[in-house]
């Protein structure tokens, strides 16, 4: 048994570095357990240019170290370790790793989302074999070649942008007749000669024996079916609440994300959420941040009321 | 990086590969990918863990390119296990640590 730790944050993405460095300076133990390299899912991404501060731009792996610097500077305690299961209950929760127990007053859920996959029939045989979720891990190995972009949202956009500095021909695919994602990325998209959208349009088949071959595409309003040949298939249609270790303890909404109130409190007192897997923060840097701070702000008022 | 885990490329592939006499798990990465580098800490744990029992090789695609086309390798993170000079599994992007002990348990 590890602890008892005054607040234990599970997961070290901005949110949970951000919450740390208050619930440190706050002179509370701190314990984030981090089931990969701290920084989380923005580090998937190759380049940050609207978090404030950074006029010039910056890379999140850079970002999100000096984020953990900012963190155990105060005194926080960042280790790796997956969580499975939460219980106990209140002034003792009990949270279950693969390497330790640990034992918590208060507790911060702070975990993220993951990408989101289209649930198509040879998606994940083909996954490594010309469909990927992640461009800037892949986008070299698609240099010269077709390839094809499912989304219409920031991250959609950015990562076809990206894309564009490897492939010939980017097709972007939108289920909708106009995109989601930042104006800024939307001008920079309609003004890249290598980008073709397809207008509302889904995937209704990937096709490929060894490697992705071609995509069998639907027009949603003219029900026009157009067979794409491509060499790759990149995939950002959204993520997902990485919520399975507290589903049944914790309230969710029907997306899944963990329900907090004003003071970013689940529905378990003594238990907060703050970033992408609370239904409180529109994914960005910087509202991680702020839901991060607030609740570990609201976890030091709970624990100085106990 | 610890030296329970071996640096390998297209160079000594072969050698540290497929005449290994352990199980071998390969981790196809690069610096600049962020989920590569997300479970470069989990690797060297079950590098460390299994020391005797189990290989752990990483080879950088970018200083590498002969390798991953043999094998096919369009995305990265890819884990590939190996025993007797044969690829017998593959894992491709992040993964949690236990996803990554089950791809190589049945081989050690």
């Amino acid at each position: 048994m590890n602890g008892p730790w005054d607040v234990i944050i599970v997961g070290a993405g901005p949110a949970g570095l951000s919450a740390a460095i208050y619930a440190g300076r706050a002179r509370r133990s701190t314990l984030v357990l981090e089931k990969g390299l701290p920084g989380g899912q923005i580090l998937v991404t190759d380049w940050v240019e609207n978090f404030p501060g950074f006029p010039d731009g910056v890379t999140p792996f850079e970002l999100m170290r000096d984020f953990h610097k900012h963190a155990e500077k105060f005194g926080a305690k960042v280790e790796t370790d997956e969580i499975d299961k939460i219980s106990g209950s209140e002034g003792a929760w009990l949270l279950r790793g693969s390497k330790n127990e640990y034992i918590a007053r208060a507790v911060i859920i702070a975990t993220g989302s993951a990408y989101r996959r289209l649930g198509l029939e040879n998606e994940s045989r083909l996954t490594g074999r010309g469909v990927s979720y992640c461009a800037t891990c892949d986008g070299a190995f698609f240099a010269g070649r077709d390839i094809a972009m499912v989304g219409g949202g920031d991250n959609a956009l950015k990562e076809a942008l990206f894309l564009t500095k490897y492939c010939r021909k980017v097709t972007v695919i939108h289920r909708r007749d106009r995109f989601r994602g930042e104006r800024i990325y939307q001008e920079r998209i309609f003004a890249n000669e290598k980008v073709q959208v397809l207008w509302d349009t889904v995937v209704e088949a990937i096709n490929g024996g060894d490697k992705i071959e071609s995509l069998d595409l639907r027009n949603l309003k003219t029900n026009n079916k157009i067979h794409l040949p491509v060499d790759g298939l990149f995939v950002s249609i959204g993520t997902e609440p990485q919520t399975g270790f507290v589903r049944g303890f914790l309230d969710l909404n029907e997306w899944g994300q963990v329900k907090v109130d004003l003071n970013m409190e689940t529905s378990v007192p003594g238990i907060f959420a703050a970033g992408d897997v609370s239904d409180a923060c529109p994914k960005q840097i910087a509202t991680a941040v702020g839901t991060g701070v607030h609740a570990a702000l609201s976890a030091e008022e709970y624990l100085s009321r106990r | 990086m610890s030296d329970a885990i071996v640096q390998g490329g297209d160079a000594d592939f072969e050698q540290e590969v497929l005449k290994s006499d352990l199980p071998v798990l390969v981790d196809f990465w690069a610096p600049w990918c962020g989920p590569c580098l997300m479970i470069a800490p989990l690797l060297e744990e079950i590098a460390k863990a299994n020391q005797g029992k189990l290989k752990v090789v990483k080879i950088n695609v970018d200083e590498n390119g002969k390798t991953p086309v043999t094998y096919g390798v369009m995305s990265i993170p890819t884990l590939m296990v190996f025993k007797g000079g044969e690829l017998k599994d593959r894992l491709v992007g992040f993964r949690s640590k236990n996803d990554i002990i089950d791809l190589f348990m049945k081989y050690v």
